[in-house]
């Protein structure tokens, strides 16, 4: 059973992430990539979770942990550069 | 005999700093350390007069048969006497010779260094030891000579001398590799008595021309002589120290040292003993010509130096204990005359013979002293240069019975003499007869009372040794003729009368030779002026430099145009070119017999999406912050691809270096135009593209070869061992702060060190940044929006704590110092994007160098902390503790090593970051802080 939801999940998060590829390389402008990039996160944490299920192994979670904080940080940072430019001040 | 050399090593700091309390002061110190030095030579005196080697020892490399090693044999003791002697002389008299605007303490100061290098050389039992001496006294001799530093001609020749002495030195290193090569030893003790071992030796040849270049450089031998008149710019008792009993003694000293293991054949005597002939007759000529007082003095030191490698080119037992005699006498008159000069340049104001004359009227004291002196050098009677002179007629005669065209040896040798006697009667009667003096400086009169004892106590040593030689000299010639020779002295007489022989026939017919010369100088003078300039050596040196410097500029210059580009290009050319013609000429398959893993759609897609995110930041690189949103996806499948091949560490590393990376590029991009005009050619481009797929196909073909071969590593060592040696199951961490803990200590210092040279560099740096973005839209006027602010703050404690569990899992499982240390940067960052700089500051403490030191000091401390348990550094240790509710629970040494490392990042990323967003906090003013959401 859980095998089968999981090939559904890797495909479904799979066509998830080769969209975001795409809205990324795509563009046009600077809001779309960032987006798409922070979404690009959300799915890889997903895909880490999914391989963790997977292998009956929890050793990919703090990989996903990090991702949700560090993610957060650099799509933080893209925004702010967009708004202000200068980003310590 | 450390000790002694540590002694005048240290008084050499002592003299300058001394100087701070007077001049006079100075002088004191440098002489009394020069006097404890004495001293301590004295109490070793007695054992070397039973005949004993004193060696001394302490073991530094001794597999490379390097050691600390010193010897003290007859020798070593009477060039230790000549340097320590005459510089203590030389001290007294430079204290009076100095002018008040000299700085003592540093003229002092580079005495007593260059008197311990001196030291050092005749003491040295190891030859590589005394190599190093050679160059120290070639480098202390260079300070010496440019004391005036802001005289041109004094500084070119301090160059002059540093670069053909340290050429020599270097040859001479060469020959004393080679010479331990034949040997087996470094040692004096083993070479000395493996002469018959060296001389039939294929190797014989070369060793003794690159020991013997060395040698010759430093004593002026012809042709590398021209060094030592341009040297005569340095200060008059840096001249006598340095051309009497020291610097230019140090080569003939290097050739009675190794006298028993290298001569004694044809070639020894040919090199050495032609070398010492030619050098004699050309120093000799040339000193009659010179009209400067001291020019005078130098080619008679080229001469008389000359003079004594003869002496040992000769080759025989008696000549080279007469050689040793020489250096002695000449040692003792040269100092002196060198000083009378010195008298005279100071109370004269000048050094032309053209123009001092008649000073016997003003200073008579002086005169008769130089007088003195100078009757020496001549070789006249009743003086000590009259017994070395004699000796060496006399061997040069028996030395011409087994040469073919032997006469000509003597002849030559009589003609030098001749010019000698003159040159001493030019120095005579030039300076202190002759008419009045012609339009001096300074009126002459006599010098200070102290400046003339000095001279006197070494004219009086000519007189005791020329008049009393059996009771004065003796002992100390035969034991260091005996410390030479290293085997029983020959006899040798230093009796004043010989007989009627032909030695002595030679004196009388150099004396009225030299006289009858010097009363005919005029024609040869006017004959000397007309080819002058086609006898400098200086300006062939200054071409010679000067064409080596600007051949190795043009070889700078065609191969760094500048350009970085051209560079890498160049760069990335030869290693395809190197890979793929090693490859092509291995003959081996590309792939290698490994099975291939299977592969699944998930990989497919990253890796799809690795490329395409790869190829996509190269071609929108123009447009910068496309670009690095694009290279955040590469960092982010990179990291997915190391959690795919199971190194979780590494991918938590990748992502926090991401986010920094991106923190750290947003900050320079406020300065950079975001869009950036094509400027390349495009021969260039096209070449570009080229040498890209080249290399890229290239190294991918490279990983596809390496990935298909099974290999071994030593994965399984550190596998087998992290548990039981380090105490933590993951093996990462493990090696990071344990295995190779010193690298880790090492790569944080740096890292330590980056961060402090990145934050003064931009220490005051104020940059304009653009005041629109780049579509021409103003700024958003909201700082700090209240929503990110508000997130942030209430993200801090949970990132802290994320950055906690890290820290302490990481012995065991994914984690560790560094990766925790990325994490906590990155959450006050964070405070810093969303904040602002003044509120966080106001709440963390904004320098981040203490963080660095304690960083720093922890990490080390650890390691220092296993030498109180008698362990070598940085040996850690492991228990385990039983905690309420968490249970067994493991403490490792290794943990406080690994918070040093997570200071050092914390306090390192900070730094930089900080102070690089600091850079442009003025360029565009924030509107007033309104401070309502606070």
């Amino acid at each position: 059973m859980i095998d089968i939801a999981l090939v559904i999940a890797f495909t479904l998060v799979g066509l998830a992430v080769a969209f975001t590829l795409y809205r990324l390389l795509r563009g046009p402008s600077a809001p779309d990539r960032i987006l798409a990039l922070d979404t690009l996160y959300v799915n890889t944490i997903a895909l880490l979770v999914l391989l963790g299920i997977h292998l009956g192994s929890n050793i990919y979670f703090e990989a996903a942990l990090l991702i949700a904080l560090m993610g957060f940080v650099g799509t933080v940072a893209l925004c702010k550069f967009l708004l202000r430019g200068d980003i310590i001040e | 005999m450390l000790l002694l050399i540590l002694t005048v090593f240290v008084g050499a700091p002592l003299a300058a700093w001394v100087a701070r309390f007077g001049r006079i002061q100075s002088a004191w110190a440098a002489g009394l350390v020069t006097i404890v030095a004495v001293l301590q030579l004295i109490t070793l005196m007695p054992a070397v007069f039973e005949g004993e080697t004193l060696i001394h020892q302490w073991d530094w490399m001794p597999r490379a048969g390097l050691n600390l090693s010193f010897r003290l044999d007859g020798l070593g003791l009477l060039f230790a006497l000549l340097i320590l002697g005459i510089g203590l002389l030389v001290i007294l008299y430079a204290r009076y010779y100095l002018a008040a605007r000299d700085c003592m303490g540093r003229f002092y100061a580079y005495l007593l260094l260059f008197m311990g290098a001196m030291l050092g050389i005749v003491l040295s039992e190891n030859i590589i030891q005394l190599l190093v001496f050679w160059e120290l006294t070639s480098l202390t001799s260079f300070l010496l000579i440019s004391y005036w530093q802001e005289r041109a001609d004094a500084r070119q020749g301090a160059r002059m001398a540093l670069a053909v002495t340290g050429a020599g030195g270097l040859a001479m290193l060469g020959g004393f590799v080679l010479l331990g090569h034949i040997v087996g030893s470094y040692e004096l003790s083993v070479i000395l008595q493996s002469g018959d071992v060296i001389r039939a030796h294929p190797l014989y040849l070369p060793t003794l021309v690159l020991i013997l270049l060395g040698a010759f450089t430093k004593s002026a031998q012809f042709p590398f002589h021209f060094w030592l008149p341009n040297a005569m710019s340095a200060p008059t008792p840096v001249s006598a120290y340095l051309h009497s009993a020291t610097m230019v003694k140090a080569g003939v000293f290097l050739l009675a040292r190794l006298f028993p293991a290298l001569s004694g054949t044809p070639e020894w005597s040919a090199l050495v003993g032609g070398a010492g002939l030619a050098t004699l007759l050309v120093g000799a000529v040339f000193a009659l010509f010179k009209h400067d007082l001291k020019g005078l003095l130098a080619y008679s030191t080229i001469s008389h130096l000359g003079l004594i490698t003869l002496l040992f080119g000769i080759g025989t037992p008696l000549a080279a204990v007469a050689g040793v005699f020489h250096i002695i006498n000449h040692a003792i008159f040269k100092a002196s005359l060198f000083m009378a000069a010195g008298i005279i340049d100071h109370e004269t104001g000048s050094r032309d013979m053209r123009r001092i004359n008649g000073l016997w009227k003003y200073m008579p004291h002086t005169a008769m002293l130089a007088m003195v002196a100078a009757a020496a050098m001549a070789g006249v009677p009743l003086l000590n240069g009259f017994l070395s002179k004699e000796m060496f007629f006399a061997e040069a005669v028996s030395a011409s019975t087994h040469l073919r065209l032997g006469w000509l040896l003597p002849a030559t040798v009589t003609v030098a003499g001749v010019f000698a006697v003159a040159y001493s009667f030019r120095f005579i009667h030039d300076v202190f007869f002759n008419g009045e003096p012609v339009d001096l400086p300074k009126s002459p009169h006599e010098p200070p009372r102290w400046m003339k004892v000095p001279v006197e106590m070494l004219v009086a040593l000519c007189l005791l040794v020329g008049i009393l030689p059996a009771l004065t000299v003796e002992p100390l010639l035969t034991l260091a003729s005996s410390g030479m020779l290293n085997q029983p002295v020959p006899d040798f007489d230093l009796a004043l009368w010989h007989g009627f022989n032909i030695a002595l026939a030679m004196s009388v017919v150099a004396l009225v030779g030299g006289g009858l010369l010097y009363v005919a100088r005029q024609p040869l003078f006017e004959l000397h002026d007309r080819f002058e300039h086609r006898l400098q050596a200086k300006p062939l040196f200054d071409r010679t430099i000067g064409g080596v410097l600007g051949a190795a500029g043009a070889i700078t210059r065609a191969l760094d145009t500048g350009s970085l580009q051209r560079l890498v290009a160049l760069f990335v050319a030869f290693a395809a070119v190197l890979g793929i013609s090693g490859f092509v000429a291995s003959d081996s398959p590309l792939t290698g017999p490994r099975d291939l893993l299977p592969v699944d759609g998930i990989s497919l897609l990253a890796a799809g999406g690795l490329a395409a995110a790869a190829l996509a930041t190269v071609i929108m690189h123009r447009q910068r912050l496309v670009s690095l949103i694009l290279i955040g996806v590469v960092g982010l499948v990179v990291s997915l691809v190391f959690v795919k091949f199971s190194a979780p560490d590494l991918a938590l590393t990748q992502l926090s270096v991401e986010v920094v990376t991106i923190v750290l590029l947003l900050l320079a991009l406020y300065f950079l135009p975001r869009r950036q005009q094509p400027d390349s050619h495009p021969g260039h481009r096209a070449r570009d593209v080229v040498l890209s797929v080249v290399a890229g196909g290239g190294v991918a073909a490279l990983a596809w070869a390496v990935l298909t071969r099974p290999y071994d590593t030593i994965a399984d060592f550190f596998l087998a061992n992290s548990v039981p040696g380090g105490g933590g199951t993951n093996v990462v961490n493990v090696i990071l702060v344990d295995f190779r803990g010193y690298d880790t200590l090492g790569e944080i210092t740096v890292l330590a060190l980056a961060a402090l040279g990145i934050f003064a560099m931009l220490e005051g740096l104020h940059l304009k940044g653009p005041t629109r973005d780049d579509e021409g839209r103003p700024w958003s006027p909201d700082m700090h929006p209240p929503v990110m602010a508000s997130l942030t703050r209430l993200l801090l404690p949970l990132a802290l704590l994320v950055s906690a569990f890290i820290f302490l899992r990481g012995h065991n499982q994914p984690g560790g110092g560094f990766i925790a240390g990325l994490v906590t940067a990155v959450a006050l960052i964070m405070q810093y994007l969303a904040n602002g700089v003044a509120w966080t500051q106001s709440r963390l403490p904004a320098n981040m160098h203490p963080v660095l030191a304690m960083g720093l000091l922890v990490a080390t401390l650890t390691g220092l902390a296993s030498w109180l348990f008698g362990h070598p550094f940085l040996t850690s240790t492991y228990t385990y503790l039983y905690w309420p509710l968490v249970g067994k629970f493991e403490v490792a040494s290794a943990m406080v090593f690994d918070l040093g490392v997570y200071l050092v990042v914390v306090g390192a990323t900070l730094l930089i970051l900080i102070h690089l967003g600091l850079m442009h906090s003025a360029s565009h003013q924030a509107p007033a802080d309104t401070g309502d959401y606070r």
